[in-house]
């Protein structure tokens, strides 16, 4: 509730708003007790007094009646109707929503059809049809108005609840003896509330114009009555002669209507979760780059990073994801990045082409350089160019990212088209050529299909295809066979390993499985907390593993054939990386822990290429 | 011994494409006729890759999806969701995913209280004696009840969901795939505290995964499940190290392990078949090495092949 208030404030129009709109309401809940004449007084000899005459602020009507005095008692009327219709349309069509979202089937049909059916009408002739059968008054104007905002409120909430009921909460209250409408009303409704405020404040404006409208038409309130469609209503005749008597509540409307709709507004951006932790603000082309020094370059890798600090800055915390991380990889060569999810593998991989989302990413050291020029601050045309070009990514899951709406042999050629000035006609003969060279059965007719039209692992194949399509130098791929089934995996794996001794790759396969490392990686470095911790040729890691989080971790893993057996175990959890230790970021949950692990800084020592950073390594010579 | 679970012909159909009013299009069969029995005391793992109908197969055991034919018994009586607390008390379902399955609205406190509440009716002193008794035995500390399940990592949003199965007191509990959305050091943690609550407490496990090892690791008796029915089943040591059926062999064959050197083990494409138009005979036979005609026309039963094993195959695997 707090954060709510919190992010509302942040949003100055919203914070005028509401200001605005709590200064009316409360001139209107205290006109009985201001000293203002009764509205409905009349006194022809005073008849169409300007603004500012004496006694009466704003002037008087045709009848003579004080307008400041019927305009308080006015918008009264008018924000309670307003109000009133907007909860009204919010229960029922919420009631409706939620029934036809939660039951779904043939209750969901026929209630949907229902609604579907009074959409079909006209807005404000509904509205005139309604109050014509019901006799013009402000009751009815209210129902009229109710009615026709509905159907608004009844779609957006079964869309929404037929998304909760299928979460595995729902089931689970279920599987604990809840009936049907207590599910209903402990488990959907706390869920769907934020998204009926939410529609309620951006429809309450409307419903308080569309009442004043009926009572424009004389169908709301009746004289003399005082609400704002009325007074409107009863000034047209005297628009040129006595225009102050329309543009008192005219103006009136303009303020409620404005200030409901920024502050509605407002609120909906402060409840959307989507819009939540200040991501109101479009992430950046490229990532943020703020770091004081940039290193020499060293090594002569075809990809090499050095001392790479990707941080997230998340109001006024910051993330360390990334802690000065070096790395380097050759020609032909595949290195595996290990680590559990936090261990900042997938940010190390994302930093090199600048596509950590700013904000709240920011790279605040090192470089990334590839054939020595540093990608780290290269100009945006730079990145692009490189992007997919000499640098390709494959990532987890294939059908997050393909398009769904194209099919794959036309994204494929224009991957190709975006690098390579290339006919349309040539691009989707090498798209097909790509297929078939990740064995992708008949390419010519599997590139005219839709990605949904394909199994995981042809679309993780069609992802391979796609990273292969400008014969990159260096392919980073993010647990590309995670998703997939075991059968699958195995033959991805292979197609990669086959790819890169035939193409000469450099291949920085991250995962979390020392199963496929072991198969597939030259060399590999284990990451724990944002930092490298072990490095070493895959063989002599595995076999002899130094740091004790690798040795514990190796260890967790099971093994077809050991037969029934309690499995190793890590205590504890990794350690945020908002709130890292002075120190080794394993201590806590290092069985060899000595006083001086948690003292200071710990450096990657070793010798050729097996580094460790551990003080007590497990094994004396690593 | 008696049976926990008995399930008899059990199968569950989809239909696809279903009007308003009238017949559907066509059928997806998800379960083809499944016969299962497990021993009260007994973890029964039940293997297969995505797609395969396991996890329709335990929605259809825990009431949440009705089954199309076929029985299901629990502790020797037919399967009864009419009274949904008698119900939830023989047996319960923890999730995949830790996260979705509780009500982020929600605290600790409520999520692990509804059972105790509706199922056993508990008053308040009685519910937050059984409440902490329950923390006690998933290793969370009490503090944990009055947060919400944002706050906590997977392993931990995953011991709250297996206290809110033990707050039911069911006898039964259905693991569908509980670890495979944990980090590997944390997924040893959640399997052996389930491997203590089962000896403490003497429940009766069926263990879905798509994990062989974490399978073989925690069952008595493991089922291959392939294209919505049972291809083999076995003692959990027996059925990787000597599989008789050709798909076992291929599953147990493609698991990355530390030290075999990476080759594909088929050639031929993966697909399973089109479930709107099953083939004839055996699912398997068109990725199989070894089909014949015979495969390709006739579907083989599950019939025994050594002291414990079925398998359905007509060329199994002898070695």
């Amino acid at each position: 509730m707090r954060l709510f208030a919190g992010l509302l404030a942040r949003n100055r129009l919203a914070l005028v708003g509401a200001v605005v709109l709590a200064a009316v309401a409360v001139l209107a809940l205290l006109v009985p007790v201001l000293p203002v004449r009764a509205p409905n007084v009349t006194d022809t000899a005073a008849r169409y007094l300007r603004p500012l005459s004496e006694g009466h602020l704003l002037g008087t009507d045709h009848l003579g009646r004080d307008l400041l005095s019927r305009l308080l008692w006015g918008t009264r009327l008018s924000l309670a109707v307003g109000f009133a219709a907007a909860v009204i349309a919010a229960v029922i069509g919420a009631a409706l929503g939620i029934v036809a979202g939660y039951f779904g089937g043939r209750t969901d049909n026929l209630i949907m059809r229902g609604v579907d059916m009074l959409m079909a009408f006209p807005y404000i002739l509904l509205a005139l049809a309604i109050v014509a059968a019901l006799g013009p008054g402000l009751l009815n104007a209210l129902i009229a108005v109710a009615a026709v905002n509905v159907p608004f409120f009844a779609r957006n909430i079964r869309g929404i609840t037929v998304g909760i009921a299928n979460r595995e909460f729902v089931d689970a209250a279920r599987l604990a003896g809840m009936g049907h409408w207590r599910i209903i009303w402990s488990e959907i409704l706390p869920n769907v509330v934020p998204v009926i405020v939410i529609a309620m404040s951006t429809t309450i404006g409307w419903m308080i114009l569309e009442t004043a409208g009926l009572s424009f038409l004389g169908l709301g309130s009746q004289p003399p009555q005082a609400d704002l469609g009325s007074m409107l209503g009863e000034a047209r005749a005297a628009l040129i002669t006595a225009p102050h008597t329309s543009v008192v509540p005219g103006v009136m409307i303009l303020i409620i209507v404005m200030s409901i709709n920024l502050l509605g507004d407002g609120v909906r951006d402060a409840l959307d979760p989507r819009l939540r932790s200040g991501a109101l603000s479009r992430p950046m082309a490229a990532t943020r780059v703020a770091r004081d020094t940039v290193p020499e370059p060293q090594g002569d890798g075809i990809l090499t990073l050095q001392a790479l600090e990707t941080q997230f800055h998340v109001g006024g915390r910051v993330y360390r994801a990334v802690n000065k991380v070096s790395l380097s990889v050759h020609p032909g060569e595949c290195l595996g990045i290990i680590g559990e999810s936090g261990s900042g593998k997938s940010v190390t991989a994302l930093s090199v082409m600048g596509l950590v989302a700013s904000p709240p990413g920011v790279i605040t050291g090192g470089a990334a350089r590839y054939r020595g020029d540093d990608l780290i601050g290269a100009p945006y045309e730079t990145l692009r160019s490189l992007r997919g070009d000499r640098i390709a990514y494959i990532f987890q899951d294939p059908l997050a990212t393909l398009h769904p709406l194209y099919r794959v042999g036309d994204q494929l050629a224009e991957a190709i088209r975006v690098h390579h000035p290339l006919g349309r006609a040539e691009a989707w003969a090498r798209a097909v050529a790509l297929l078939h060279s990740v064995r992708i059965p008949n390419p010519e007719s599997r590139a005219k299909a839709y990605p949904h039209e394909m199994s995981g692992g042809m679309r993780q194949r069609v992802g391979i295809a796609m990273a292969l399509a400008n014969d990159p130098d260096v392919i980073i791929a993010d647990e590309p066979t995670t998703a997939l089934d075991v059968t699958v995996q195995a033959q991805i794996l292979s197609l990669l390993d086959e790819l890169r001794r035939a193409r000469g790759l450099a291949i920085i396969f991250i995962t979390h499985d020392f199963g496929v490392v072991a198969q597939l990686c030259d060399r590999v470095a284990v990451m724990y907390a944002g930092r490298i911790v072990e490095e070493g040729p895959t063989g002599v890691l595995l076999e002899s593993p130094a740091h004790p989080y690798t040795r514990r971790l190796i260890d967790c893993v099971p093994e077809l054939g050991a037969g029934r057996r309690r499995l190793a175990a890590i205590p504890g959890l990794p350690p945020a990386v908002d709130q890292l230790p002075p120190g080794c970021a394993f201590a806590p949950r290092c069985g060899r822990k000595q006083p001086a692990c948690e003292a200071g800084e710990i450096g990657l020592e070793g010798s050729g290429a097996r580094r460790v950073r551990c003080l007590y390594p497990e094994v004396e010579e690593p | 011994m008696t049976d926990a679970l008995k399930l008899t012909e059990l199968s569950k159909s989809f239909p696809v494409g279903k009007p308003l009013f009238g017949k559907p299009k066509a059928i997806v069969r998800a379960v083809r006729p499944v016969s299962l029995r497990v021993e009260t005391g007994e973890t029964l793992g039940i293997v297969g890759e995505s797609g395969c109908g396991k996890s329709t197969l335990a929605r259809m055991l825990v009431g949440l999806l009705p089954a199309s034919t076929g029985s299901i018994e629990i502790e020797g009586e037919a399967q009864d969701t009419t009274d949904p607390a008698a119900f939830g008390r023989r047996i319960q379902y923890v999730f995949q995913d830790p996260i979705s399955s509780l009500n982020p609205r929600k605290t600790i406190r409520q999520i692990i209280e509804a059972p105790l509440k509706l199922l056993h009716g508990m008053g308040r002193a009685e519910r937050d004696t059984r409440l902490r008794e329950i923390l006690a035995a998933v290793n969370l500390r009490e503090d944990f009840l009055t947060r919400y399940p944002h706050e906590f990592s997977g392993g931990q949003a995953q011991r709250i969901g297996i206290a809110r199965a033990l707050a039911a007191n069911a006898r039964i509990l259905i693991l569908d795939e509980p670890v495979s959305a944990l980090d590997v050091s944390v997924q040893a943690q959640v399997l052996n505290l389930l491997a203590d609550l089962k000896a403490e407490l003497g429940l009766t496990y069926l263990f879905i995964s798509h994990d062989l090892a974490v399978v073989e690791a925690v069952s008595d008796r493991v089922a291959v499940l392939y294209f919505g029915a049972v291809v083999e089943i076995g003692r959990a040591g027996d059925i990787f190290r000597q599989p008789r059926h050709p798909y076992t062999r291929l599953l147990a064959d493609s698991a990355p392990v530390v030290g075999r050197p990476l080759r594909p083990p088929e050639g031929r494409e993966t697909e399973l078949p089109d479930p709107l138009n099953p083939p004839p005979g055996c699912s398997f036979a068109a990725r199989c090495p070894y089909a014949t005609d015979l495969c390709r026309t006739t579907e083989p039963p599950l019939t025994p092949m050594g002291e414990t094993q079925l398998a359905a195959c007509h060329h199994p695997i002898t070695r």
